[in-house]
């Protein structure tokens, strides 16, 4: 079908182009990803992580903004740790596209040569780290959960495995840059101080804007936005809840405790609520604060994504539940008349306070 | 619809569907093997015991190559008092060569027994459900099947779908079960360390040992049986589904107070439940035997009820009805004749093994289960049988003498006087032993 | 006719493997083997795009011989050909090695069978679980790739044109892409068929293709297996499964449990990290 004629271009990636004197590469970098100059909590994250890094290994922490009238992040990048911000800012960098952005990111990382690259372990993380990777080519490790560096300045990069079960650390002694993805919601990050100052370099685009073959067409945002992963209080329901319309109940507990509303895969399945809500291993994997998991027996792909969670409050009528195991606080019963009275007791505390600050 | 035709369909890949496919596939004939597990064995179960001799006459030193689990070399039967067990157990070395028979697992055992019918030709068809017999007017000319286009032709389908049959019920010669001719078997595999199990049933290496149960199961018609594989124990009981309806339990409520049985506590202790389950058994026996074959099927293994009722003898059955299928197929294809009048020769070939003749002996067992004396047989003669022992064993200053007179008057009484504890005996005898 | 790969890894069914108490590793052994969940995803699309339209859809997997098994499911499910690259010499790649094989292979395909419109990859492993072997592929072919896809909307024969949704942690992006183009596959993508009877029958007789390090005159072997992998496990470890001391809260009495619940949620560290007042 495809008409492509012609010898075959040379495969990328197979060998390091330029300097491979690997002692020149020096520093953390970190990319910061952002939509709409809005920046996500864990590019600052990394930051933060990567000053901690840095200051190990004696060098600066880079920062990496590419989009469209960024040049404010550039500012946020050194107030949340960055010494150092790389800033290529261009119409046709508004959107995410792999092509134009790695070709920035490759150009930067060999002429500026951190010795080490996080980007987070998002979609857009993962597909433009993909594609750096191997392009330069180096290793990269996915997910990582732990950083640290040795005193040969290697990256140590630990990642879960097998559904959570193990950890790995992994190294990539051959190659600079070492390369790794990073989990959000993992790392701290710096209290923002906007005293700190730092070196602010442009760079250009490297691709011309009519060799992009991808149009971003429109980009449709998530309506009331359950961002599971960002989320500080999950109320999460499973087959328990007997139907979709229970989900409103969970809801109603969410909006009271600030929260969002998750689910198992069992009841995503059964169309009771929409693909997004779904924590675990097919969904998304999740380090709330506090954790409800309500009407959800505890299946290990479910655990492995939410047993990371501060505080674990389940609720289920069968007190052999695997839930259990790894509540941190467990009602046995029946979910329709504990979920209730949860609700109500929320806001009768919360009425409490404030008639005790009137007073 | 597929457009290939098989000589052949075999529905189940149980031992019996796959001893057909093997005798058949390596005479050459187009043969489909149709499976609904996963795989074969993926949801079977069973005690655990397999026996060399039928499958030898198929696969010469199959032992060699199959996935078995211990070689028994002693067998013990328990009667279990409510804590106090008498025990009889028999030993011999010469079981290991040649091997008289094994512990296995379905999962393993029933896998590699297709792979042998697939690498001698057969065409696998497995996760896929058989849903009904294809007729043309009352010839079976096919199967349907639960795929899309999943009618399937063949000139003879040979149905080994098992206990439940369906296959068998749509053409009425498998009736819907009456409680008293079946028993709902559950089992639990329960893993422990390989070392852990030769200590405590005193075996090395490869050896195992097997324990038949009887007696205190919730006061139910039932044997209970502990079988060694390498590295877990299979424990499980069969009692009577009239009983269970009688009574009122649950079956692994049976399952749990053997369990908690001191002598058997002490066996599984520590032991992770790596999977539980339930099977029905057809108990029926001799009594209950379909007609075998008709215009274009045969029927073989448990759909055919060819189980004997001590539970411990059903896939050897099943191995050799399956090839007497297989070879009357064969010898049909030769003649190019698929009516009743050539396949009923399977009928006579069963009427000639061991299969028939087996099942006939125990034909007793049946109504011995099945007139109310299940509650002296399991319970109560377990428990004075016990108490007799006790007392015999007891050195209290009571003379021996009236010691027998006690224990034996503790089993007639239990037995419901003399005569009854004779036929009692005599058919028990008979049942368990054959 | 349109040419379509689908790139599939046969993997330990996760939810089987355990971890041995006493030494800390997998026990693998039993476990059994499955197509890569989300691989099938792909493939699904691909078979789609081949009823619609008429397509030449080629499976390829990198792994044991015992992948051959992984082939034939996808054959019986509608793929033309299935191409397993094996060879101990491939054993220990990363995700970088593996990419290497997977473009060379797809090279072989487009040289065996035409030029490769579409490649299909799923957004992860279960085993590997990094997402990297795709946009790897993309990349060393030089080619576009569309990661995370949830729908694909629509292809455009004519204009060589595909649109899909991208899902995104926040939302979700239309997008256009010219062909070729890879894209990896979302679970909610589509619902992959059951084999149909004629397409079982077909798989049990079918006999995947089996590529060996020579049967690739341009492959460098310092590229593959352990040698090509630049990341290195140095350790692995089983975490401390986090001990939780579970408080039960008496639910006689629903709205005492409740407010008993909250007492106790009140004096951890919640409150104060919450915002709660
Ligand atoms: C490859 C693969 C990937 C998977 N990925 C995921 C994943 O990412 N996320 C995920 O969640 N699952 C996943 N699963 C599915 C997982 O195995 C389970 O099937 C699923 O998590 C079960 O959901 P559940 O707990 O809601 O349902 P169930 O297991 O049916 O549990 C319902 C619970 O509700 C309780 N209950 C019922 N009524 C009440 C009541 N009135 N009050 C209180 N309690 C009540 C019951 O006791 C029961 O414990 C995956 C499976 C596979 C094969
Ligand atoms: C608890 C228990 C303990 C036992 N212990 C022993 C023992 O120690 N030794 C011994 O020799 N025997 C024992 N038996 C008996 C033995 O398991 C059976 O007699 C034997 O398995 C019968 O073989 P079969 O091939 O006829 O049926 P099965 O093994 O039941 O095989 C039938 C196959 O057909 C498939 N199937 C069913 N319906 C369909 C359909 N519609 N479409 C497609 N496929 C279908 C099933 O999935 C199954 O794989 C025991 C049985 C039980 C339940
Ligand atoms: N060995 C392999 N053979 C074929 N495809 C693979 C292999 N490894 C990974 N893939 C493909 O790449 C995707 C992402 O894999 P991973 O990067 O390991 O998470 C998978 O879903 C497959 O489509």
């Amino acid at each position: 079908m495809a008409e492509r004629t012609g010898k075959r271009k040379p495969m990328i990636g197979l060998q390091p182009e330029g300097d491979i004197d690997w002692s020149s590469y020096r520093g953390v970098m970190v990319f910061v990803e952002q939509r709409n100059g809005q920046a996500k909590p864990v590019s600052w994250q990394l930051i933060g992580e990567a000053t901690r890094l840095a200051a190990k290994l004696n060098v600066k922490v880079m920062a990496l903004v590419i989009g469209w009238q960024v040049s404010e992040l550039a500012e946020e990048s050194i107030y949340h740790g960055a010494d150092e911000v790389y800033v290529c800012d261009s119409k046709e960098l508004e959107h995410y596209r792999t092509r134009p952005y790695s070709r920035v990111c490759l150009h930067v990382i060999r002429k500026y040569k951190p010795e080490i690259v996080l980007m987070g372990a998002t979609n857009t993380g993962r597909d433009l780290a993909g594609a750096i990777a191997t392009h330069l080519p180096t290793g990269l490790t996915a997910d990582s959960t732990q950083l640290d560096v040795d005193e040969e300045r290697l990256l140590l990069a630990s990642r879960p495995a097998f559904s959570e079960k193990m950890l790995a650390t992994i190294l990539c002694k051959q190659f600079k840059p070492q390369m790794a993805t990073a989990r959000a919601g993992v790392f701290e990050q710096l209290p923002r101080d906007t005293t700190r100052t730092g070196e602010v370099i442009q760079v250009p685009p490297q691709m011309d804007p009519g060799e992009i073959a991808t149009e971003m067409i429109e980009f449709l945002e998530t309506k009331g936005s359950v961002n599971l992963a960002e989320a500080e209080v999950i109320v999460a329901g499973g087959r328990g809840l007997g139907g979709p319309a229970a989900f409103e109940m969970l809801k109603e507990l969410a909006d009271e405790l600030g929260g969002v509303v998750g689910a198992s895969r069992a009841v995503v399945d059964l169309g009771w609520i929409g693909h997004d809500h779904q924590v675990g291993q097919t969904g998304v994997t999740v380090r709330p604060k506090l954790y409800f998991a309500i009407g959800i027996s505890g299946a290990v792909q479910h655990v492995v994504g939410m047993q990371n969670s501060s505080y674990i409050v389940a609720i289920n009528k069968d007190a052999n539940a695997p839930i259990f195991k790894i509540a941190n606080y467990a009602i046995v019963g029946d979910l329709f008349q504990i979920i209730p009275a949860i609700i109500q007791a929320v806001r009768t505390r919360k009425l409490e306070r404030l008639q005790l600050l009137k007073y | 619809m597929a457009d290939e035709r098989f000589d052949v369909i075999v529905v189940g890949a149980g031992p019996a569907g796959t001893a057909a496919a093997y005798t058949i596939a390596k005479a050459g004939l187009k043969v489909a093997l149709i499976e609904r597990g996963e795989f074969p064995g993926a949801k079977n179960i069973f005690g655990g015991v397999l026996y060399r001799k039928q499958l030898e006459d198929l696969i010469p030193e199959f032992w060699k190559e199959a996935p078995l689990e211990r070689t028994i070399i002693e067998q013990r039967l328990w009667v279990l008092g409510e804590d106090n067990t008498f025990q009889v157990a028999f030993r011999d070395g010469r079981f290991q060569d040649p091997p008289n028979c094994w512990t296995g697992l379905r999962v393993k055992f029933d896998q590699w027994f297709a792979s042998k019918a697939e690498q001698a030709g057969a065409v696998p068809i497995y996760e896929t459900v058989v849903t009904e017999l294809l007729r043309d007017v009352h010839r079976v000319v096919g199967v349907r099947t639960d795929r899309v286009d999943g009618d399937l032709y063949a000139n003879i389908v040979i149905i080994a779908d098992g206990v439940n049959s369906l296959l068998g019920k749509s053409l009425m010669v498998h009736r819907e079960w009456n409680p008293d001719q079946v028993s709902l078997a559950v089992k639990e595999v329960i893993s422990l360390p390989k070392q852990t199990i030769q200590d405590r049933f005193n075996l090395e290496d490869n050896e195992g040992c097997t324990i038949e149960l009887i007696g205190q199961m919730s006061k139910m018609a039932g044997l209970g049986f502990l079988y060694t594989n390498k590295d877990t124990l299979s424990l499980g009981v069969g009692v009577m589904v009239s009983d269970l309806q009688k009574k009122r339990v649950k079956p692994y409520e049976v399952l749990d107070s053997i369990k908690r049985h001191p002598m058997i506590s002490r066996l599984i202790q520590g032991g992770e439940v790596k999977e539980y389950s339930g099977h029905l058994i057809p108990e029926g026996g001799f009594d209950s035997i379909p007609p075998l074959a008709g215009d274009g099927w045969m029927i073989c293994g448990d759909a055919a009820q060819m189980v004997n009722a001590v539970h411990r003898e059903g896939t050897n059955l099943a191995v050799t009805s399956g090839r007497l299928a297989g070879e009357t197929a064969i010898a049909a294809h030769l003649r190019g004749d698929f009516s009743f009048g050539t396949l009923d020769d399977y009928n006579t070939a069963i009427r000639a093994s061991f299969v028939h003749k087996d099942l006939k002996k125990y034909r007793g067992v049946h109504s011995l289960l099945g007139f109310g004396d299940s509650e002296k047989l399991f319970d109560k003669l377990p428990e004075s049988l016990n108490e007799a022992i006790y007392q015999m064993l007891l050195v209290d200053g009571v003379p021996k003498k009236d010691k027998q007179k006690m224990a034996m008057r503790l089993l007639r009484d239990a037995a419901g006087g003399n005569l009854d504890l004779l036929r009692l005996g005599i058919k028990g005898w008979r049942a368990m032993n054959g | 006719m349109l040419h379509i790969v689908v790139c599939i890894k046969q993997v330990p069914d996760s939810r089987e493997i355990r971890i041995d108490p006493k030494t800390n590793t997998l026990i693998r052994q039993g476990v059994p083997a499955i197509v890569n969940y989300y691989d099938l995803h792909g493939l699904e699309e691909a078979l789609r795009i081949k009823d619609e339209f008429g397509a030449r859809v080629t499976v390829i997997t990198m792994g044991p011989p015992s992948a051959e098994k992984a082939l034939c499911q996808c054959v019986s499910m509608g793929a033309d050909e299935g191409v397993l690259v094996s060879d101990r010499a491939f054993a220990g790649a990363d995700t970088l090695a593996t990419s290497y094989v997977l473009a060379l292979t797809i090279q072989k395909a487009e040289d065996t069978w035409g030029p490769v419109d579409m490649i299909f990859c799923g957004k992860q492993t279960l085993d590997g679980d990094t997402g990297q072997v795709g946009p790897g592929i993309a990349c060393r072919l030089d080619m576009d790739q569309l990661t995370y896809v949830e729908l694909f909307e629509s292809l455009d024969i004519e204009k060589q044109e595909v649109v899909v949704r991208r899902h995104l942690e926040d939302g979700v992006e239309r997008v256009r892409a010219r062909l070729p183009v890879l894209i990896t596959a979302l679970d909610i993508l589509n619902r992959p068929r059951r084999a149909s009877l004629p397409g079982v029958l077909r798989a049990a007789r079918y006999k995947p293709i089996v590529w060996t390090t020579n049967d690739f005159s341009n492959l460098d072997r310092s590229k593959i297996g352990l040698k090509g992998s630049p990341t290195i496990v140095s350790k692995t470890w089983v975490p401390e499964p986090k001990q939780v001391n579970t408080e039960y809260v008496d639910s006689a009495n629903v709205v005492a449990a409740a407010t008993d619940l909250l007492n106790r949620l009140y004096a951890t560290e919640l409150p104060q990290k919450l915002g709660w007042s």
